[in-house]
């Protein structure tokens, strides 16, 4: 990997922390409202799989695609301004966090219904093979999205016709404040994905460069036809689940009912769950952010200047991105009918009574 | 002008637009090889091959979302899901994604899918087969709902659909797909949504929608011969709804009686019945009426099954009743 390419990924890591914090801030302001599901900790994953990406590739995410939007690169502006409900936001404010849609970027959605993401891709794999073209539909989808009937029937349907499309998950060990092996049969996701044949291993999440040789491999095979593959990254997310979750996972009140009723109850409770604490988390691994920094600069291919300017650059086009959500102007509801009504256009319908 | 069956017009349509236009697919189980349990995608597969008519596994929820992804990348997909009641499973895909996804995405994707499903109440397949389900889909923004009841409307509305950009769920019944009729191909129909008068009379404005309509027909002749004249709209469309056809008829007979099959509570007859009212209220002389399913799963039982869902005398004796309330 060169180091152009290099500093363009640490780049788009640091431009993520730095977006979804600032979108925390403007959430903790009152300026953004809703649900809003923070990415900080997954930044490797977005970064190494979308810079493997073309862009005759299409890409299907979840509702916490803030960074998969930016990384594929809608403007950090657009983004900014749909968190806020504003006119100028990618989805014209009719979507919100948890949907930003780009035709231009073939950025086909976040979806807020866990499981919705494979049979979009499902879709879009069985057009890009109707039409027999050399792209790619990347797949973004959690641990949690693997016990929905969809990831099934899609990945049996996707294996079964051969479709270009590349699953990607993002595991992060929870759904919502489940861990996974009180979720899954099976932790390991990608042995999931040999029951459908489809090539897959496993890859750490946290080390952006590993994600990015293996999402190039995976592509080139897709685009050159060898149907689906999947990918299975390990990663973590730092916060709670939505920004209305403080990822504690044991409410006091359960904790002290335990404590009370059943120590010995409780005892196995916390032994068997234990939600990592900040020593855990950091002698888990480094941070996938600092880490990719210190590999950058210890290999010579940047230096502290460098990412110090980086890090500068990226603050100016965060805050202009918050300040253009903030003085942009609110849709109305004509602007909604319109979004509604935009695809009517050889037909004249009569509306409904009033 | 040829006669032909319902099924036979809705194959016809399949292979007019799919000739016309090479982004016209279809989908869904056994509708390849198999030529589709009605038969309405006979013939297809050999004509145009499996990437244009795909036989799926029996994945209702990601086959019919499948439709939606491929309808955003610009394909026009025709999801045949085997009988209404199957699609729910598939209501995540018809209701969050097909129904939202242009509206979301502030009207940068279009939707160009259709939805085929037969559905109503056939001869004795039990509960689960015996569904009519459109109350569910009429209060979901965003889809329309065309509901044919002759071979030449189910050849039209399907084209119409085919060709529309917005996600058209058309709901087909099991018992029209052997009536008969003479379907026009050459002259373009009206509009997809517009309803129609299929009779003309000075006393009562009946609704009747897809298997109803022909009742309702038959109803009309009875009650012509003791002098009640009956004006019977067909919608079409349950979603939009053409309003103005519905209240010009009303302002003209002064009662109107609503015939549908569904289940009385909360069914289409309960929105045309509130919106013809507000809209004719002190025209009527009466009432609105409906006739509807009972609010019952449908016994198996062939006696009692027929006695769940409205039959022609039912029509005749509400519209004597409406007649004697002066």
């Amino acid at each position: 990997m060169d180091k152009a390419q290099m500093a363009a990924m640490l780049r788009d890591m640091l431009r993520a922390r730095a977006f979804e914090e600032a979108a925390a801030q403007a959430y903790a302001q009152g300026h953004i409202a809703g649900f809003l599901h923070l990415y900080p900790g997954e930044e490797a994953v977005a970064v190494g799989v979308l810079h493997a990406a073309e862009p005759g590739d299409y890409v299907v995410s979840t509702y916490r695609e803030h960074v998969h939007a930016l990384v594929r690169g809608i403007p950090a502006r657009q983004i900014m301004a749909e968190l806020h409900g504003k006119k100028t936001g990618v989805s014209g404010g009719m979507g919100g966090s948890m949907h930003l849609f780009d035709r231009s970027r073939r950025f086909l959605g976040g979806y807020a219904i866990v499981g919705e993401t494979f049979p979009i891709a499902l879709g879009a794999g069985y057009a890009v093979a109707y039409r027999r073209l050399p792209e790619a539909v990347i797949c973004f989808f959690g641990d949690g999205a693997i016990n929905q009937g969809t990831f099934h029937e899609s990945l049996n349907m996707a294996a079964l016709w051969k479709l270009p499309i590349f699953f990607v998950c993002e595991n992060n060990h929870y759904q919502i404040g489940t861990e996974i092996h009180r979720h899954s049969a099976i932790t390991e996701v990608y042995k999931r994905a040999c029951g459908y044949g489809i090539p897959a291993e496993k890859v750490d999440g946290m080390d952006v460069v590993a994600v990015h040789k293996a999402a190039k491999r995976a592509l080139d095979r897709v685009r050159a036809g060898d149907g689906p593959q999947f990918l299975e990254l390990e990663t973590y997310r730092y916060r709670g689940h939505s920004m209305a979750d403080p990822g504690s996972y044991r409410p006091a009140a359960e904790l002290n009912a335990y404590q009370a009723n059943d120590p010995i109850a409780a005892a196995v409770h916390v032994a068997e769950h234990p939600y990592p604490s900040a020593d855990a988390i950091a002698a888990a691994g480094a941070d996938c952010v600092t880490r990719f920094t210190d590999h950058c600069c210890e290999g010579g291919h940047l230096d502290d200047a460098a990412v110090e300017r980086m890090r500068r650059e990226i603050q100016e086009e965060v805050a202009d991105a918050v300040a253009f959500a903030e003085q942009s102007d609110a849709p109305n509801m004509d602007d909604a009918w319109k979004a509604f009504h935009r695809n009517r256009r050889f037909e004249t319908l009569m509306e409904t009574a009033q | 002008m040829s006669e032909m069956l319902y099924w036979q017009a809705l194959n016809r349509a399949m292979d007019a637009e799919m000739a016309a236009d090479e982004t016209v697919l279809t989908l869904g189980e056994d509708v390849g090889l198999y030529g589709g349990t009605y038969r309405v995608t006979e013939g297809l597969m050999a004509k145009y091959g499996e990437w244009r008519v795909r036989d799926t596994p029996i994945s209702e929820n990601s086959f019919t979302g499948l439709g939606v992804g491929a309808a955003m990348l610009g394909l026009r997909p025709v999801v045949e899901i085997m009988t209404i009641n199957f699609a729910l499973f598939a209501m995540d895909a018809i209701v969050n994604m097909a129904a939202k996804i242009p509206f979301m995405s502030g009207g940068q994707f279009p939707m160009p899918l259709t939805i085929r499903m037969p559905g109503g109440v056939a001869k004795q397949l039990g509960a689960q087969h015996s569904q009519r389900l459109e109350h569910m889909l009429m209060n979901v923004p965003g889809l329309r709902i065309v509901v044919p009841a002759t071979p030449q409307d189910a050849y039209w509305q399907l084209r119409q659909a085919i060709r529309s950009d917005d996600p058209i769920l058309v709901l087909e019944h099991e018992l029209l797909y052997f009536s008969k009729g003479d379907v026009d191909e050459a002259t373009l129909a009206p509009p997809i949504h517009q309803a129609v008068a299929r009779r003309r009379g000075r006393d009562i404005t009946c609704i009747a929608y897809s298997r109803m309509l022909p009742l309702a027909l038959q109803a009309a002749e009875t009650l012509a011969a003791e002098g009640i004249e009956l004006t019977v709209i067909d919608p079409r469309s349950l979603s939009p709804i053409d309003w103005d056809t519905c209240v010009r008829a009303v302002e003209q007979t002064h009662r109107c009686l609503i015939v549908e099959e569904d289940c009385r509570f909360a069914g289409a007859g309960a929105e045309f019945a509130a919106t013809l009212q507000e809209r004719c209220f002190y025209l009527l002389d009466a009432p609105i009426q409906r006739v509807a399913g009972m609010d019952i799963p449908t016994p198996f039982n062939g006696t009692l099954e027929a006695a769940s869902i409205p039959r022609g005398e039912h029509i005749v004796q509400a519209a004597r009743q409406m007649m004697a309330q002066q």
